[in-house]
């Protein structure tokens, strides 16, 4: 499964990961080989098999409904990069059209 | 006060006997880590200032007369798992900064148990990796040659307790990562069932995969070590409600006579296992046999399809997990960015280190419109099998045996440039977490020099017989008790 160049970049928009050109290259390269390891999983008949998402059964709990304080604000803020006003600051992302 | 060999169950007695203070004790690990750090980098953050203020407080409450089962005991935390107040970085830039706002609930099950915090250690960028590598700050060097890599992810963890610069420490294993370090540099390292050990906290990387475990010295002291951190979480909706033994109580009344142990022959057969590590397998094998177990051939069909399963459903939930890293509410914001776009794209090919950005591509592309049902649906259908397999094989034995790496410590860098021989290094190992079984790997000897780890694989949620027939063979054998020399570091 050899990968072009032009998957490997949308691939990188998908996963919103911004690459340099020669990220582009190893990426197109180790992929490709990963991934034609990864056909001899075609070798197998699986059209019988469930497929298995938790290999031990365990059951989405419910937790009881209790009301537990929730973390501060200044708390929740302190890892932002930049904040201002019990708010986080990111570029614009609604911009007015005339 | 020498502290080269010390165990949890030793510490606790001199501590119960009052023959030294949590003081003294963490004093002496702390001049440890200024001493050895230089040469093994087994940590990412020391913590001085905590840990010489819960020492204090665990000999406060001790002379009150309370006992809690680590009341003064030092520790290490693998840098994967958030601890309030302490920074947390997943070996990455990208929390290089980061300092959680809460507890893991295995740190907090810590705290109440009186645990000292050395420091948090070295760990492949969110726990991606066997050979500790892959961190943003630096490899971690093994404490048997230096020139070595200590295995990974969990690295930082088992380099700290083979060096002695921690008496224990907790590591995460998604596809090897506590059992494959802990072979590699002579020390026990169990991975619990899924769902045995509470996830909250822990950052994640594949959540059906990840399970933290404890790395020691001895198998005594990761059953007291689960004891502690083991048990129903609410906070974790995987968690499981399943009671949790006194496992190291058990211990006593370990005995392998009338057991059956699984051999699994195509691992054995393996063209890649290194011939020293076969010969010190063949020689435990026959240890049990001597102590009165049963060995049986067993098949597991579907263990040589492992591999690529693994790579594509971590990675899948990788790509899923690391998404919050958005650069917005915490973590690496680049700077200069046109629009809320540029600043995700930016931050996050900035933030993550080649492994990460990796991952997270294979797992987009598996996940992606039109690959979905040939690469990830159908690793899952796979994983169904491998699953199957296990199943199978516990209905003739009580446990599986086999390496737990193929290879003993490898050269750093040796395997940097390539991918899938990296990937290697976890054949044996990732098979366990795809089925979600407990497994632990024990010392069995030596191969050029170099420590062999023993797998051992039980049944979902019965740890108990898997340290029952490790301690046994502990008891029976001196592996555990050899220390590197550390003389060329």
């Amino acid at each position: 499964m050899a990968l072009t160049r032009e998957e490997v970049e949308h691939i990188a928009q998908l996963a919103r990961l911004a690459l340099s050109e020669d990220e582009k290259e190893m990426f197109r390269s180790q992929l490709s080989a990963i991934l034609s390891y990864a056909e001899r999983l075609q070798e197998l008949d699986t059209d019988a098999i469930p497929p298995t998402a938790h290999a031990v059964d365990v059951q989405g709990v419910m937790r009881d409904d209790v009301v537990r304080p929730s973390l501060p604000r200044d708390a929740a803020l302190a890892n932002a990069p930049q904040a201002q006003d019990g708010f986080v600051i990111v570029p614009t992302v609604l911009e007015e059209h005339a | 006060m020498d502290i080269e060999r010390l165990t949890l169950v030793e510490i606790k007695r001199l501590l119960d006997e009052g023959e030294t203070t949590a003081q003294e004790l963490t004093d002496a690990y702390l001049a440890r880590i200024e001493t050895l750090e230089p040469h093994i980098r087994a940590f990412l953050t020391v913590t001085p200032d905590v840990a010489r203020e819960q020492a204090r407080q665990a000999d406060e409450r001790r002379a009150q007369g309370e006992n809690a089962p680590l009341l003064g005991v030092p520790l290490a935390i693998k840098d994967v798992i958030s601890t309030a107040g302490i920074r947390t970085t997943c070996g990455s830039r990208m929390l290089e900064t980061y300092v959680p706002p809460f507890d893991a609930t295995v740190v907090q099950r810590l705290r109440e148990a009186g645990a000292v915090f050395l420091g948090k250690t070295n760990t492949d960028e969110f726990a991606m990796g066997s050979s500790t590598e892959n961190s943003a700050f630096g490899a971690t060097r093994n404490p048997w040659d230096t020139s070595r890599v200590p295995g990974g992810s969990s690295g930082g963890s088992a380099a700290a307790v083979a060096a002695a610069e921690a008496p224990a420490a907790l590591g995460t294993d998604t596809g090897g990562s506590v059992r494959q370090p802990a072979a590699l540099c002579g020390v026990v390292g169990l991975k619990p069932t899924y769902g045995r050990v509470s996830r909250y906290g822990l950052i994640a990387y594949a959540s059906s995969l990840d399970q933290i475990g404890p790395l020691t010295r001895t198998v005594a002291d990761t059953a007291l070590l689960l004891s502690v951190i083991a048990g129903h979480d609410p906070l974790d909706s995987t968690s499981g409600q399943h009671p949790v033994p006194d496992y190291l109580a058990a211990l006593s009344k370990a005995d392998v006579k009338g057991k059956r142990l699984g051999v699994v022959r195509e691992w054995l057969d393996n063209a890649g296992l290194h011939p020293g590590v076969r010969d010190a397998v063949q020689t435990a094998l026959a240890t049990y046999e001597s102590l009165g177990a049963t060995l049986v051939d067993i098949t597991l069909p579907h263990s040589e399809y492992g591999l690529p399963v693994y790579y594509l459903i971590a990675p899948a939930e990788a790509s899923s997990n690391l998404a919050r890293y958005d650069g917005v509410l915490y973590g690496h914001r680049a700077a200069h960015t046109e629009d809320i776009w540029d600043l995700f794209a930016k931050s996050r090919g900035e933030g993550f280190g080649p492994e990460v950005k990796r991952r997270i591509m294979l797992g987009t592309y598996a996940l992606s419109a039109g690959y979905y049902d040939q690469y990830y649906k159908k690793a899952q259908k796979v994983r169904t099998l491998i699953r199957r397999d296990f199943e199978e094989a516990f209905q003739q034995v009580d446990v599986v045996v086999g390496p737990t790496s193929p290879v003993p410590a490898f050269k750093l860098g040796e395997r940097t440039d390539d991918p899938i021989q990296m990937y290697l290094a976890d054949i044996f190992t990732l098979t366990v977490n795809l089925a979600g079984l407990p497994g632990i790997s024990i010392p069995c000897g030596f191969a050029d020099g170099l420590p062999v780890g023993l797998q051992l694989i039980g049944r979902a949620w019965d740890e108990t017989t898997l340290l029952q027939m490790a301690h046994v063979y502990e008891q029976a054998t001196d592996w555990h008790t050899s220390v590197p020399s550390l003389t060329n570091a």
